[in-house]
């Protein structure tokens, strides 16, 4: 195979790294996002603890992707605040649950690591499909990236596929009406914004697809 | 932007410094930004932490003290606390007779809280018990919602759920006390001005010099409609139909009063509507046994008020007239 095959600690950091960057650069319009229909602070709130994430992995490095994993989320839960902490928190620290004790994964065991990583936001969120939350993104992404890998294709390329996905599924929130989390005191007034949780998780899997590239 | 402010990544640090060096009967943790009472943990005392967004203030610090919290957690503004803060506060608060968390229904709120709650419990073994405060009538399906927002039914909680943990009571006991204030308290807020989040540097929403918005939280989230601006009695009426209309508050030993300003509101119109209040609820027959007035659960400089009542018994009259020590309420020492 020409794409990686292996997710081991270096493609996890450079993974961690990129969606870092990218928060970064997208913050002021997630925080925009955020004012229209929650309160103004999702951008501000994921820079702080991404830059924090970035700051504990340039530090001694960790043992295998489980390690890893978990010293992100443990990083993302103590910063981030607001309910995107413990959300984006947990799903890495479910990640560093499903990755084990191998020290990198292959592509279906990173798959399964990110789906575990989805329910287990579901599962803290209490959030169901068409809630306009997060999850009305990574739904659609980890599906897509099953369906690729199913088809045999390489890791590269169905995390591209799952990046589309994710912001189609992005895209589809807009209309919603939100029935999670600050916006749905706005009622049908949510409706017609594009969710700040989703645009961000979409550049999670943006930067899974530029890492494993 | 013009504010008081160094830097607004440092908002909530410097600002404890000052809580810090106003209150000396007050210990704070700058690290975990927690503040606590001088004396905790009280042993054999039911520990009380709260915590929350920045921006409400007084509320959470300046309701630390004997009579009624023991550690108030600090988040970012409008963000709540992390964790670890809840952790840290939790161990170091309890006295041997357990912890309760107070938590308003805001997903973030909650999520940390309970993310803490399950940490404490693992790692130290410390009996938490938690109650979330939802009594915004503003948020009127809450089947399709995150639930009702807690806003100022809150600081009564804090205050009576502090005294009842003062006599001795128990961690069930002080728990119970706590659900009853909430479950009979109701509130609605009107803002007649956005706040500004220092990091985000703009108003959060916008509002024309003649319109308020009505239904509103406390994180200059916008509220349920907009509406012309009125005179304060049109507009009192506004707070006060729906609370009267979500609960029955007449008859029993009368209710709790309480005018809350956002922020930016000075005291004389505060009074000027608890006036209208006062009429429109003695006109409704409800009979105001205590009131409070003053800006005591904030959202930055926002011009507006809330109103919230709370229909009390015996027992909780008596609770809320137990003495109380802390920087924003003080009676009985």
């Amino acid at each position: 195979m020409t794409d990686a095959d292996v997710v081991d600690t270096a493609v996890l950091t450079a993974w961690v790294r990129h969606f870092a960057r990218l928060v970064a650069e997208h913050a002021e319009e997630l925080t925009a996002l955020d004012a229209a229909i929650g309160d103004a602070d999702h951008g501000t709130n994921m820079d702080r603890g991404l830059t924090a994430v970035v700051a504990a992995l340039d530090g001694e490095p960790p043992a295998g992707a489980a390690a890893l994993l978990k010293r992100v989320g443990m990083t993302l839960v103590s910063t981030v605040g607001g309910a995107s902490g413990p959300l984006y928190g947990t799903a890495f620290l479910r990640m560093a649950t499903a990755a084990g004790d191998r020290p990198a994964l292959d592509p279906a065991g990173f798959a399964a690591a990110l789906r575990a990583g989805l329910d287990g936001v579901a599962a803290r969120g209490r959030a169901e499909p068409g809630d306009k939350t997060l999850c009305d993104a990574y739904a659609p992404a980890v599906d897509a990236l099953d369906e690729a890998l199913a088809a045999g294709r390489p890791l590269g390329e169905a995390l591209v596929a799952a990046h589309a996905a994710a912001e189609r599924g992005r895209d589809a929130t807009t209309p919603m009406t939100a029935r999670k989390g600050r916006a749905s005191y706005l009622g049908e007034r949510s409706a017609g914004h594009q969710d700040p949780g989703a645009t961000s998780l979409a550049l999670m899997f943006q930067a899974a697809a530029a890492a494993v590239r | 932007m013009k504010k008081l402010v160094n830097d607004p990544a440092t908002v909530v640090a410097d600002a404890l410094r000052g809580v810090a060096a106003a209150h000396p009967e007050l210990r704070v943790d700058h690290g975990n930004r927690i503040v606590y009472r001088g004396d905790a943990p009280v042993a054999g005392k039911v520990g009380l932490v709260s915590g929350g967004g920045s921006g409400h203030e007084p509320l959470h610090a300046g309701f630390v003290g004997p009579g009624m919290l023991d550690a108030a957690c600090a988040g970012e503004v409008f963000t709540s606390p992390v964790p670890d803060q809840i952790v840290a506060a939790t161990t170091a608060v309890d006295g041997g007779a357990g912890v309760l968390h107070i938590v308003k229904n805001y997903t973030g709120d909650v999520l940390n809280f309970e993310m803490a709650a399950e940490i404490a419990a693992a790692e130290t073994g410390v009996q938490v018990a938690a109650v979330v405060t939802d009594d915004d009538v503003a948020v009127q399906d809450s089947l399709y919602t995150a639930g009702r927002r807690g806003v100022g039914v809150t600081v009564l909680l804090e205050k009576i759920a502090g005294a009842a943990a003062e006599q001795g009571r128990g961690l069930d006991e002080v728990a119970e006390v706590a659900r009853r204030v909430n479950g009979n308290g109701r509130s609605m807020g009107l803002a007649l001005t956005s706040c500004t989040v220092p990091a985000a540097g703009r108003p959060t929403f916008q509002l024309a010099d003649d319109e308020i918005e009505v239904g509103i939280g406390i994180h200059g989230e916008p509220g349920r409609h907009r509406r012309p601006m009125a005179p304060a009695r049109e507009l009192a009426a506004q707070l006060v139909e729906p609370v009267l209309a979500d609960l029955d508050f007449t008859g029993g030993d009368g209710v709790i009063c309480f005018l809350n300003g956002m922020g930016g509101t000075p005291l004389i119109e505060l009074y000027l509507m608890f006036a209208e209040v006062r009429a429109l609820l003695d006109a409704a027959g409800v009979r105001v046994a205590r009131s409070l007035v003053g800006p005591y659960i904030t959202s930055l400089e926002m011009a507006g008020c809330s109103l919230t009542l709370l229909r009390a018994d015996d027992e909780l009259i008596r609770l809320w007239d137990a003495p109380v020590r802390t920087p924003a309420l003080r009676w009985g020492v």
